[in-house]
């Protein structure tokens, strides 16, 4: 009988005691948000999908399309196309395609990039109706963001430009190979007139 | 043989797959003996990602990603694990002050496991308030822990030969700030459960776990803790910065879920303490060792490197044989052996009972299906 009615008076201390804590908390400040009225700033390290930079010294991007981020990315969803046009020193980015839906965030292509052209974006509402929608073109992603920016947009290379600059390129080449040779030709005939000599 | 049942007096009850006390996809036959059990079997996989297969068809940089997806709420003791293991393989010296990062990360995480075991372990036993103040201090580790490795989950923050991003002194206020924070905090989470009766009652002296059970079984982490034995790879096999601090591994005493319960609520105490000391003695110095190929291809062999996560020990065994792609990895993962033991433990107790000790053992089943 005694144990009892002690089990009974402990059990009611304690929950005299839970209810203690309950009411403390009561009177002090809400912790939650509202959401979609109310938003959190994301921290500046969040890691949403990986976008090009928009340097500011060329208001453009710095992609050099050497392939290092489709080539380490672990889900194989990076497409990227580059093409040299005539006048330029390096190749450059006519295609990036992001397919954002395997994602894993784990930074590895903005971490590889030799020529630091990625960074992470802001953006984390990344729900859509489509696996379409997941599909970003990054160079389109970039005119939107010149554009916002007010800065002067860089202008996605259609087909036939590409054809033109891979042909002007391959021409280009051509003549150089031609101008080796006719070099390395030059630069043989002495050879055997020594030999001759000797 | 449990099909069995019908013709005796026995009858089979479903637990899972989608109960919400399994914590995910767990699904265990019950065979019943009027309302005690007579006998019960995991039916394990149906969260099987095939994690070791995929480790075989990509390169080493590229499995990173994955180690998150193993144990998500620990994910960066496994994160550590993975890449500990490829640092012995390739021999690179991890620097100071990335270890520090790593440890001081590794136990904010440890911290957040725990009270999501906590919270949610204590939704299953029917307290629903509990579970309302603890992610409110989980949030606040998330908030720290996404300014650091960017994400809040799934993390996938160590490289190899490092991490990617140092701390600031923001974060380090921050840390401190929380850890004064979270001490307050224990005196309301001993006044709303430890000292509660009901707890209490469904707590103490069900579901044990003895020595000589725990030894058979393999199990390690806090539940082979709470039987008594003191056993943590932190102090048994050291790694990383370990060494360098002063922390104690909390014992229980009877091993039934009330000693696993006191036993992570003080390891977290402990991570207080680890997390305190590691930013007081922060060095400085580089937080990416020198001279880590891009494209790794190590010499053919194999290593096995083990470290504590909050369920357990979770080791990675590579076997490399010289290519770009490693041959075979191996997790072993803790809460597999754990689950076979907590299967064998349901024997001869009430139904009622099942949740209270299956719950106890914290089992992640992603980890045991991997």
């Amino acid at each position: 009988m005694m144990t009892y009615v002690k089990e009974i008076l402990v059990g009611f201390w304690s929950l005299l005691a839970g209810m203690a804590v309950t009411i403390r908390y009561f009177t002090k400040p809400i912790v939650t948000v509202q959401y979609p009225r109310e938003k959190i700033q994301m921290s500046p390290a969040y890691r949403g999908y990986p976008q090009l930079i928009l340097d500011p010294e060329t208001q453009t991007h710095r992609c050099i399309a050497c392939e290092m981020c489709s080539r380490i990315c672990p889900s194989q969803l990076i497409a990227v196309e580059g093409a040299k046009f005539p006048g330029e020193k390096q190749k450059r980015g006519v295609k990036y395609v992001h397919e954002h839906y395997y994602c894993s965030l784990c930074g590895l292509c903005i971490e590889v990039c030799p020529t630091t052209a990625l960074e992470y974006s802001a953006e984390y509402r990344l729900a859509g109706y489509r696996r379409e929608d997941a599909v970003i073109d990054h160079l389109i992603l970039l005119q939107q963001r010149q554009k916002a920016a007010g800065v002067p947009i860089t202008p996605v290379p259609t087909a036939e430009e590409i054809a033109a600059a891979a042909a002007a390129e391959a021409a280009a080449k051509e003549a150089r190979e031609k101008e080796a040779k006719a070099k390395a030709a030059a630069a043989k005939k002495p050879a055997p007139a020594e030999e001759v000599k000797e | 043989m449990i099909t069995s049942g019908i013709e005796e007096k026995t009858f089979v009850l479903n637990l899972g797959p989608q109960h919400p006390s399994t914590h995910g996809v767990l699904r265990v036959l019950l065979e019943m003996d009027g309302e005690y059990i007579a006998s019960a079997e995991p039916v394990i996989g149906y969260g099987h990602r095939a994690h070791e297969h995929m480790a075989e068809n990509r390169n080493y940089h590229q499995f990173l990603p994955n180690m998150g997806r193993v144990d998500y709420l620990h994910a960066l003791a496994f994160n550590h694990g993975y890449c500990m293991a490829v640092e012995k393989l390739i021999g690179v010296t991890v620097p100071e002050r990335a270890e520090f990062i790593r440890v001081i990360t590794n136990e904010l995480n440890r911290i957040t496991s725990h009270l999501l075991w906590f919270g949610a372990y204590l939704m299953d036993l029917g307290a629903f308030t509990p579970f309302l103040y603890c992610f409110d201090d989980r949030e606040h580790i998330l908030d720290l822990l996404d300014r650091i490795t960017g994400s809040r989950l799934t993390y996938c923050f160590f490289r190899f030969g490092g991490v990617p991003k140092d701390i600031d002194d923001d974060f380090i206020s921050g840390v401190r700030t929380f850890i004064k924070r979270l001490r307050s905090r224990w005196v309301d989470y001993h006044n709303l459960v430890t000292k509660n009766v009901i707890f209490i009652h469904r707590a103490k002296g069900v579901g044990v776990f003895t020595k000589e059970q725990c030894q058979l079984y393999g199990i390690t982490g806090p539940s082979l803790r709470g039987s008594g034995i003191p056993y943590d790879i932190r102090k048994s096999e050291p790694y990383s910065a370990y060494p360098l601090f002063d922390f104690e591994i909390p014992i229980g005493d009877n091993g039934d879920i009330y000693d696993r319960y006191i036993v992570r609520l003080r390891e977290m105490e402990q991570s207080c303490r680890i997390i305190e000391q590691a930013l007081n003695k922060l060095p400085n110095g580089p937080i990416m060792a020198e001279k880590v190929p891009k494209r790794l291809k190590p010499a053919a062999g194999e290593v096995y490197q083990a470290v504590e996560t909050a369920r357990g020990e979770f080791g990675t065994y590579i076997v490399s044989n010289g290519d770009i792609k490693p041959y075979r990895i191996k997790l072993r993962v803790p809460s597999f052996s754990n689950l076979s033991l907590m299967v064998e433990s349901f024997k001869d107790n009430l139904v009622a009972d099942v949740v209270a000790i299956l719950g106890s053992i914290d089992v992640v089943i992603p980890e045991i299906d991997r």
